[in-house]
């Protein structure tokens, strides 16, 4: 139990997609104008991604891992499907969204409208497939633990989102050079977040 | 005239990272030598010239309701092309990048690009402009990865460059500069000096 919160903590903060590898930066500056469309975003992004992480996980562990066909049969053991991971991958996360969105549509219309335009943008969210391949990387024991690795890192990418659209509100009224303006400022302000956030690292729960 | 403002416009002026705003994530995280820099940017420009052609080569049977299906298969069976070569040829660099190459597919440049160039346009000036844009993608690549090697660790292209008395007489590497925050600063400084020079770019 601890271990998992551990595992939250670390890709919440330690490990954020955002500050430690630049995943989702596109939609990330695109869409950090106002606060309420980015906690949409933020929403939107922790949902698919919880959702995401462990059906891809299955897939890794049923279908694709070297020997993972195992459950067909012994003459399926030296089968290795790995090579057609991001393919797959890609799908899962192209149909869960899909799939996401029919049934938000048909049970949660408020929540629906809220997220509305962002959940198809979210199928080519770097941060999404990302974590998928991290989950691969890394080699997650449990769908427990993948699982809440998803959500760990959904929940941070939305706290990042967040923070710096917040900081962009404010930034409207003040003195810019006129270079710097919009882009440049809101990759510096990212970067002295992220400076921020490595005073996190070594953190132990 | 006209193909080669195809391919030189997305180097300056609609540079696809620094005007545009796609394919940011992996721009920062394989910026921290010049080699996987470099192979990064030859494996993007590959796959947006062929994504890009290939599209426009079917951009009139696509049917449009299915069309980002299509073209995120298309993209995929290109990166498995690649991510595969790459582990033949150059094994080390293809682990350095890590789950970058995989995530050529969500690159945003390469839908952007296949949404608002490919889908409209002949397959030849789409080859060209996939192309350009995967230029103008690697020439910040490198710009990037040429300062934070040189700064960060005193070398270029792996080889040492920065001399070794200067570290005798108590010069330091900057190890900030390997750090992934500072990939930000560095791009964020290198749009403040591009948008210095070509003032047309200013945000009002």
């Amino acid at each position: 139990m601890e271990n998992l919160f551990d595992l939250f903590i670390r890709n919440v903060f330690t490990e954020n997609m955002i500050f430690a590898y630049f995943l989702g930066m596109c939609s990330y500056l695109a869409v950090s104008k106002t606060v309420k469309t980015s906690m949409g975003l933020g929403i939107a992004v922790i949902f698919v991604i919880t959702v995401t992480v462990p059906v891809n996980w299955l897939m890794e562990n049923y279908l694709l891992k070297a020997g993972a066909l195992k459950w067909l049969g012994p003459a399926f053991a030296e089968v290795d499907l790995s090579f057609l991971s991001f393919l797959l991958f890609i799908a899962v996360i192209a149909a869960m969204v899909q799939l996401i969105e029919m049934i938000v549509e048909k049970t949660a219309p408020a929540l629906y409208n809220a997220l509305g335009i962002f959940l198809p943008l979210i199928a080519v969210n770097c941060a999404v497939l990302g974590a998928a391949l991290f989950m691969q990387e890394r080699e997650y024991g449990t769908i427990v633990e993948a699982t809440v690795y998803g959500f760990g890192a959904g929940f941070g990418w939305a706290l990042a989102i967040v923070v710096l659209t917040a900081i962009r509100e404010k930034l409207k009224y003040s003195n810019v050079p006129p270079p710097l303006r919009g882009l440049g400022l809101a990759f510096i302000i990212t970067g002295l977040l992220a400076i921020a956030f490595m005073g996190f690292s070594g953190i132990k729960v | 005239m006209k193909n080669l403002k195809l391919i030189l416009n997305p180097l300056n002026d609609e540079n696809p990272i620094t005007v545009q705003v796609l394919g940011i994530c992996s721009a920062l995280a394989v910026t921290v030598q010049m080699k996987p820099a470099i192979v990064m940017a030859l494996s993007v420009i590959v796959v947006t010239a062929f994504s890009n052609l290939i599209i426009s080569l079917g951009r009139n049977t696509i049917p449009p309701r299915i069309r980002i299906i299509v073209q995120l298969v298309v993209v995929a069976f290109l990166v498995i092309v690649v991510d595969q070569v790459l582990k033949a040829y150059v094994y080390d660099v293809s682990k350095k990048l890590s789950v970058f190459v995989g995530l050529i597919i969500t690159n945003c440049i390469l839908m952007g690009r296949l949404e608002a160039f490919a889908m409209a346009n002949k397959p030849w000036a789409s080859f060209l402009d996939g192309i350009g844009n995967g230029a103008g993608y690697g020439l910040i690549l490198v710009a990037l990865s040429t300062l934070r090697e040189l700064l960060g660790s005193g070398s270029l292209m792996g080889y040492q460059v920065v001399p070794d008395s200067f570290y005798r007489i108590g010069y330091m590497d900057n190890g900030m500069m390997i750090l992934p925050p500072m990939a930000l600063i560095t791009i964020g400084i290198i749009i403040w000096l591009q948008r210095g020079f070509n003032r047309k770019l200013i945000e009002k």
